[in-house]
């Protein structure tokens, strides 16, 4: 069901019809729009931005890490579209446990490197991906540095 | 030896018998421009098959955010495009401005638009200088820097720094503007479009230029949206999307420009929109420099402000701000905010996370370099690999900003 605060966003409704489990919240603060979507729908509601609402830019993928929190990851996407010059961030819970989410490089290519950078230093396995390697750091490294209970300094953990 | 990773591995045979040879460009190739590493797979002189190696210039620069205050974090954003240091600047103080809802004075944000300007200028002189040498025209870069250097020598009595300036604080300017500024820049603005002239008179009709860069390294306008290009590349592809006309920031509004564009979508209209770029960036410039309010060039928020040095000495309160924040820095409210502005190479985006503390809970920075990298293999395979240098100088890339 789509949140009462969200039924005013035009993109919030529109996917809400094509996918009524998709949005499972989100919120319109300072000027941005964030939709959180089910980890298990990202494709399919991804498809539908790009190809029904003008999204045809992927901006980033990232990720934050919220430990000690469960769910641990939230994945974020900013997505942007440049006929309707406006800007949506899509947010998927992950768990911390063996994390991973389908990866959208079939709906934009561009996810390939930042799919890839996000692996590399969050350590989120991104299914359906063509390449899913590491991509800044030597493939020999061991652990993910963005993640929080990853050291500053010192020895890893 | 264990294998080098990425190596294509598969030996192949070509129609005519030959073998294909795997080329390694790169890391330290100089017209990579930095540490790109290009794995080229050739059938004689065509490439058939790329791609890009980046990661050498990695430096943690956004776990590093995480154990710095707000204010303090500034600095890390210069080193990740050495070309462009105040557009990050500017970048990452506007997103912590959004989230701290800090209103800056008009004087600091016209200041701001001036200095990216000229930041501009600065990064599109060096491409042209670099652009031009990896294809055989010696004698431009010399011009390139020649002006260049008067744009450091303008950063160094603004900040004290030549390239790693600093300059923008959240909240305002680092420092009050130098006693005589106006004449520095008025002299050098003054005469930069007929240097941008010469420039022209070297290569704009030069056959050799001509035909080393047109109806090269085309790639469609449907696959540089997909793999996230970004900047003059895709204004070169008749895109007129640019951040300070679409999503204006910092008083962009305020001021007349145009956005040059070309149809052609080759190496030579992406030489002519920058070159038209530098026009346009110096027309704000001399409008920043006729137009400049006067006023504060710090926001009126002691909480986040450092006091001026007389108020501290003289001023319980301002004493007891100073302290709060040399000591803990200032807090910022939680929150999340995406910001973006228009970098000589295109869009730059920081996405800001606030957990309400002092320092952020993680800062990612969208380089427009690593989108416009992903770009390589479709523009040189199938081609000669002599146009594979003309492309990649073309895009402009910075791998500092790629890697982060």
């Amino acid at each position: 069901m789509l949140p009462e605060h969200l039924s005013e966003h035009s993109i919030a409704v529109a996917l809400a019809a094509f996918d009524e489990g998709a949005i499972t919240g989100g919120k319109f603060d300072r000027g941005e729009l964030t939709l959180d979507i089910d980890a298990a729908r990202i494709v399919s509601a991804c498809g539908f931005l790009k190809h029904e609402q003008g999204f045809v830019r992927l901006s980033t993928v990232t990720a934050v890490d919220w430990y000690p929190s469960e769910p641990r990851f939230e994945l974020v996407y900013h997505l942007h579209s440049l006929s309707h010059n406006r800007r949506l961030r899509l947010k998927c819970k992950v768990r911390g446990a063996a994390p991973s989410i389908d990866s959208v490089c079939s709906v934009w290519r561009s996810a390939n490197w930042y799919e890839r950078e996000v692996f590399d230093l969050f350590g989120i396995i991104f299914f359906n991906h063509p390449n899913l390697k590491r991509i800044m750091l030597p493939e020999d490294w061991e652990g993910h540095p963005l993640r929080k209970d990853y050291p500053i300094t010192g020895n890893r953990v | 030896m264990p294998e080098l990773p990425g190596v294509f591995t598969e030996e192949t045979v070509t129609p005519s018998g030959g073998r294909r040879m795997t080329l390694n460009m790169g890391p330290q190739h100089p017209s990579t421009h930095g540490v790109l590493r290009l794995l080229l797979e050739l059938d004689g002189e065509t490439v058939v098959r790329a791609e890009p190696d980046i990661g050498y210039l990695h430096t943690g620069i956004e776990k590093e955010f995480e154990v710095k205050t707000y204010q303090q974090a500034v600095t890390l954003t210069d080193r990740i495009d050495y070309l462009a240091p105040l557009s990050n600047n500017l970048c990452y103080c506007l997103a912590a401005e959004k989230l701290l809802g800090l209103e800056i004075p008009p004087m600091a944000q016209w200041m701001r638009v001036m200095l990216t300007e000229l930041t501009r200028l600065n990064s599109h002189l060096v491409w042209l200088g670099t652009h031009a040498i990896d294809i055989g025209a010696m004698s431009v870069f010399l011009y390139c820097f020649r002006e260049r250097e008067d744009i450091l020598r303008i950063f160094e009595a603004f900040s004290g720094q030549r390239m790693m300036t600093s300059y923008f604080r959240i909240g305002g300017l680092a420092l009050e503007p130098p006693r005589g500024w106006q004449a520095r820049v008025k002299k050098f603005i003054d005469a930069f479009p007929a240097n941008v002239d010469e420039y022209e008179d070297l290569l704009t009709n030069n056959r050799i230029w001509m035909g080393r860069t047109k109806g090269v390294g085309k790639i469609s306008i449907e696959d540089m949206l997909d793999l996230g290009v970004t900047g003059p590349m895709i204004r070169a592809a008749g895109i007129p999307w640019d951040a300070r006309k679409d999503e204006p920031y910092s008083s962009y509004d305020q001021f007349q420009f145009n956005v040059p564009t070309r149809l052609e979508n080759d190496v030579y209209a992406r030489y002519l929109v920058r070159v038209e770029e530098m026009r346009e960036s110096a027309k704000i410039v001399k409008q920043a420099l006729d137009g400049m309010p006067s006023g504060a060039w710090q926001a009126d928020a002691p909480h986040v402000v450092l006091p001026q040095r007389e108020k501290m000495k003289t001023q319980m309160e301002a004493l007891i701000y100073h302290f709060k924040i040399v000591t803990e820095g200032f807090r910022v409210p939680a929150g999340e905010v995406y910001q973006v502005i228009e970098s000589p190479r295109g869009e730059l985006g920081y996405y800001m996370v606030s957990d309400g503390t002092s320092k952020p809970y993680r800062v990612h920075v969208h380089g427009p370099s690593f989108g416009n990298l992903q770009a390589v293999p479709e523009m040189v395979e199938g081609r000669l690999l002599a146009d594979t240098i003309a492309s990649i100088g073309s895009m402009d890339f910075v791998l500092g900003d790629t890697d982060r």
